[in-house]
């Protein structure tokens, strides 16, 4: 994973990255054509396909709405790395597979535009424009699970033929 | 080990004899439920893994609430999803438009949600069954698709932090002004991934309506779930409604807390949610005679029975002012059917308001009430967000059903003592 990165402050909510006025459709194409809206209404245009979101505390809170985390991958959007989540939209992302980190250090330091790179098997975030690498807690074991096996559809499969 | 309410529901519905904080369980699912928005996403899922029956289909609950009756075409097509849906699947509880209400309203109405029942729901808002006593929580779609194939939930038991309002609460103050009070307390995280246990003799004295309003926004300080102990007005209130068995936990004497907080409720004057997020809370003296546009009294946390009364005994005899828009959405056909019988319809629309079928409408910007660029309502709904109610440039201010009805007979922010002599 490697990108450019895009800046929000604390508390986005759902209803900045998919505005309910859009929620009367569930195709992708569509959520993504939105995605951040009514935070800056021209993301979708700056963001290219792997770029990043960096955001503050709280970041997804709001509605329970999984059009979100959908909006946000469907855009290309390669990870969001907050110094925290809100609850439900933590579970969406684990669920649907968008790779979110929660990192307060490297939400403060890093900047927008900062090139960043993210290497998974090391938990490290990297900052090719400042140089400075940032630590992530690894998932706890039952989440990797989840995620390992594409999300949480696959994992209940598994489980239910198991 | 003592555990708290929450704990000990967890626990029973994943074949525990106690589960710590932190710890990872699948449990069982008593109740899970969809709606119009959440539920289409839901529904692709699950046919997506080719699983041919749902794992119970008296325990789904389907419920177009948000854009119905529809609104469009795109609406009506996600509408026609949950309908097919529950017609292939045999849903029990599927709340066709003229039978139906706003979900969180409607299940405890309907008997559907019992006192210690494990309860998920693709909405935020599923947090509001705490009321009665049950372990409940927003999820998202793909947790209600792995809920309709397996009937179980993952979830991480939560920390609790217990809130005591001590005291009696002041006229004029509601369950509304005590949770907003909270919010502006401990802000729009300060509960993030935790339980909130509410207790205290305020909240001893508090009727189901204003307990529900309470629960219902836990959400809004980042709350997994919001709790009350089930005591004697839980019992008179599930009484008729719920029919099967149900367990009345209490939290143990001792049991641990990450945090408590002491409020007392006598002190604790209506409030106003500010923009643009709930936990700007003011009292509502401080920010009195801000002009206001539209007034809407309704949703999951507003739109019930004694919501409605209250707003009715303020407007009684009285108009709207002439500069306001004054829209009142009965939660529930129920709750509609009885404030015609109260004769409160009739004051309503004397007072020059509109009065809507059940419907989410408004409270999301959905329909029903759109603000225009630069235009300020007061709701008695739970999110104020930027854009919530239409135009990014417009503005809400959350409060109560009595702040909402005293403020459109004024066309600004008014306590209810200046319009009413109690
Ligand atoms: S009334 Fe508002 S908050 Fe409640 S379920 Fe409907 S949209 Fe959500």
């Amino acid at each position: 994973m490697k990108g450019k990165c895009w800046k929000f402050g604390n508390n986005i909510n759902t209803d900045e990255i998919i505005p309910a006025r859009y929620l009367n459709t569930t195709d992708v194409r569509e959520l993504a054509a939105h995605c951040m809206e009514d935070a800056d209404p021209d993301f979708v245009k700056k963001a290219k396909p792997g770029d990043a979101i960096i955001a503050g505390d709280n970041f997804g809170c709001g509605s329970s709405r999984e059009h979100a985390p959908i909006a946000i991958k469907a855009a290309g959007i390669s990870c969001v790395i907050a110094k925290s989540f809100a609850r439900i939209f933590f579970r969406n992302a684990i669920n649907i597979g968008l790779p979110i980190f929660e990192c307060p250090e490297a939400a403060d330091q890093i900047r927008e535009g900062d090139e960043i790179e993210i290497n998974l098997s090391a938990g490290e975030i990297v900052d090719h424009t400042s140089k400075k690498r940032f630590k992530f807690e690894p998932f706890p074991q039952e989440m990797q699970e989840i995620i390992q096996a594409g999300g949480l559809m696959n994992f209940v499969k598994k489980k239910m033929s198991a | 080990m003592r555990m708290t309410i929450t704990e000990k529901i967890i626990a029973a519905h994943s074949g525990l004899k106690e589960v710590h904080p932190g710890q990872f369980v699948y449990a069982d699912v008593d109740i899970c439920l969809g709606n119009d928005i959440t539920a289409p996403i839901a529904i692709e899922e699950f046919e997506k893994t080719g699983i041919k029956k749902v794992f119970d289909p008296e325990k789904i609950v389907l419920v177009p609430d948000h854009f119905t009756p529809n609104k469009d075409i795109k609406s009506a097509q996600q509408s026609k999803s949950l309908r097919t849906f529950s017609e292939k699947h045999h849903l029990r509880h599927y709340f066709e438009i003229g039978r139906m209400g706003i979900e969180h309203a409607l299940l405890p109405e309907k008997g559907i949600v019992a006192p210690g029942d494990l309860v998920i729901g693709a909405d935020s808002h599923t947090c509001t069954y705490g009321a009665l006593g049950a372990f409940s929580t927003g999820v998202g779609s793909t947790d209600l698709a792995a809920c309709f194939a397996a009937g179980k939930v993952w979830l991480k038991v939560p920390e609790s932090i217990r809130f005591i309002f001590h005291g009696k609460v002041k006229n004029w103050t509601s369950g509304k002004d005590l949770i907003l009070y909270t919010i502006g307390k401990i802000g729009v995280d300060g509960a993030l991934y935790k339980a909130m246990e509410f207790s205290g003799s305020a909240i001893s004295d508090l009727p189901m309506d204003d307990r529900f309003a309470m629960c219902n926004m836990a959400i809004e300080a980042g709350a997994k779930s919001g709790i009350i102990s089930p005591d004697k007005n839980t019992e008179d209130y599930i009484k008729g409604r719920v029919t099967k068995k149900c367990v009345m936990y209490q939290s143990d004497p001792g049991c641990n807390y990450t945090k408590t907080y002491e409020f007392n409720a006598g002190e604790i004057s209506p409030q106003i949610a500010l923009p643009s997020l709930p936990e700007n809370t003011k009292p509502v003296e401080e920010v009195s005679g801000i002009k206001i546009d539209q007034v809407v009294i309704g949703s999951c946390t507003n739109g019930r029975i004694s919501d409605l009364r209250i707003a009715a005994k303020i407007l009684a005899g009285k108009k709207a002012h002439p500069s306001i828009r004054l829209i009142i959405i009965p939660a529930t056909q129920e709750i509609y059917k009885q404030a015609l019988q109260e004769g409160l319809i009739e004051i309503f629309i004397d007072a020059e308001a509109v009065v809507s079928t059940p419907t989410c409408g408004p409270c999301l910007g959905g329909h029903m009430g759109i603000l225009a660029e630069g235009e300020r309502a007061l709701s008695t709904t739970n999110r104020n967000f930027v854009g919530r109610m239409g135009h990014p440039k417009s503005e809400i201010y959350l409060c109560s059903p009595a702040v909402a009805a005293a403020s459109a007979i004024t066309g600004k922010i008014t306590p209810p003592d200046e319009v009413v002599k109690s």
